[in-house]
């Protein structure tokens, strides 16, 4: 027989969908929340130039989506003094070494001309403080910044 | 501390005796090697080949000396000592996927099994038919069950699974025990129950662990933290992110003791006292002294050149130079042990936690 006659349409249906046991990711709904408010960081930024407040800041603010808020990080991280960034990475609890740690690997995702040096010095400083346990959190983390 | 080395493969799993006079370990393959100790070294004395695919665990009950195995073929076999010889038992235990891990019940009348068909099967004897029966635990598990420990009351069963959660279930099963009595966990129990549901632990939970009491459940998961949920202070969460790589195995030494280990290679021992009070407290292995020989500056530059670093070791200055993927704690009142990806399995004597 060269011709098929029955139907073959039951090949293209993907079962899975349909499994009722299905592995559904627990998303919370971050995704329409605004990302940090440019004018206010602009503002710590010229207020305290060399602070501590960038990733804190950021961090205390939950989640903050989208692209704006990781190239506003990437600014803020390059705004500091070398010497500024072990202080400021001290400065950090638990949390937000793992916060900064996504930043960070972020930023690497998308390199822009002098992003990558300043990142990698935030990165060997930030590694000493959290350890390879705060790169595995940015590796499993589902929801990511 | 002692050492053995059982050879060039990965031990993938392994279980004691009851007096750790003999262990059952498994080389990353369908074979369990049971081997005796004679005097200092570790003799082969059975070979139990009646799996066809990898075996994924082992568990020896040490009172009825049975030895349960669960493998990637989709079955378990229950061996029992008769005339010198292990004679396997097929499992009917149902699943379409591998089993990942077996546990003998504290009373071992029966015991529980993970699998990647989502499910937990919990196994019985059944006398009429002379055959192992299954219950299925399947709601509300959504991914492979990757661990399993179960409860001093021989009931309650904890699981830790690749959908990310940790959770406690009951197995009573009514044919051939009691009804419990009610725990810090819960009073209602009926088969299936879930007690406690431990949402997005932050990664694969890898270990769970009871405590001695049975009122702590540690587990340490795939970020890197560890877990404690404290029943006795209405079920609060305490949780230790570590700066390590993700432990493969977490196991109560005491009521405030805990030892995890996973691919750092290394033990590491954490004490828990009350909710928020979970701290890290130690490494395990104390790193040998090697004498590294005055290196010249030629050396030190080279090394420098090929590999970016001075260091010209490629070893882990651990015991074990690879993974380390389960634990055991002995009854023996000093002795616990650990064994791993690198084929050595390894003695510790608990004194030196109590350091």
């Amino acid at each position: 027989m060269s011709k098929n006659t029955v139907s073959d349409r039951f090949r293209k249906v993907d079962v899975d969908e349909y499994d009722e046991n299905k592995f559904v990711d627990e998303e919370d709904g971050g995704e329409n929340q605004g990302g940090p408010d440019e004018a206010e960081v602009d503002g710590l930024l010229r207020q305290y130039p060399s602070a501590t407040g960038g990733p804190e800041g950021l961090g205390a603010r939950e989640r903050p989506g989208g692209e704006r808020a990781e190239l506003l990080v990437v600014k803020v991280l390059s705004s500091f003094k070398s010497s500024d960034i072990e202080k400021a990475v001290g400065s950090l609890d638990k949390a937000g070494v793992d916060l900064l740690m996504k930043y960070i690997y972020r930023g690497f995702e998308k390199p822009s001309d002098n992003s990558s040096a300043v990142l990698l010095q935030w990165h060997e400083k930030a590694l000493a403080v959290g350890g390879v346990g705060s790169i595995v959190r940015v590796l499993t983390a589902r929801k990511t910044v | 501390m002692s050492l053995y080395s059982f050879g060039l493969e990965p031990l993938s799993c392994h279980a004691w005796n009851k007096d750790r006079t003999q262990i059952a370990v498994s080389p990353n393959n369908n074979v369990v090697n049971i081997y005796e100790k004679k005097g200092k070294d570790w003799v082969k004395i059975h070979e139990l080949t009646e799996h066809s695919g990898r075996i994924t665990g082992i568990d020896w009950a040490p009172e009825s000396n049975r030895i349960v195995t669960c493998a990637s073929d989709r079955n378990a076999y229950v061996w029992t000592m008769k005339d010198g010889l292990w004679k396997p038992t097929l499992v009917l235990v149902r699943i379409n996927r591998a089993a990942t891990c077996v546990k003998w019940s504290p009373l071992e009348n029966k015991f529980a099994l993970g699998s990647g068909a989502r499910l937990i099967s919990v196994c019985y004897f059944e006398k009429e038919n002379d055959w192992w029966l299954s219950k299925h635990i399947k709601k509300p598990i959504r991914s492979t069950i990757l661990s399993l420990d179960w409860h001093p009351n021989n009931i309650l069963l904890a699981a830790g699974s690749a959908d990310l959660h940790c959770r406690v279930f009951s197995a009573y099963i009514k044919d051939i025990e009691d009804k419990p009595g009610p725990t810090a966990w819960g009073a209602k129990m009926p088969f299936g129950e879930v007690l406690l549901e431990q949402k997005d632990c932050g990664g694969w939970v890898h270990s769970v662990s009871f405590s001695p009491s049975g009122d702590q459940l540690a587990c340490v998961t795939h970020s890197s933290s560890v877990i404690v949920v404290d029943a006795a202070q209405s079920k609060q969460v305490t949780q230790l992110t570590t700066e390590h790589l993700p432990m493969l195995s977490v196991l109560h030494v005491s009521p405030t003791e805990l030892m995890a280990a996973g691919h750092d290679s290394c033990p590491y021992q954490f004490t828990y006292k009350g909710p928020g009070t979970l701290k890290f407290v130690k490494k395990l292995d104390i790193p040998k002294q090697t004498s590294k020989g005055s290196m010249s500056a030629m050396q030190h530059f080279r090394n420098l050149d090929k590999r970016a670093t001075e260091d010209d070791s490629n070893e882990l200055d651990t015991l074990h130079q690879n993974s380390i993927t389960t634990e055991f704690f002995s009854d023996l009142p000093d002795v616990q042990h650990l064994q791993q990806l690198d084929f050595k399995v390894c003695q510790e004597k608990t004194d030196v936690l109590n350091q």
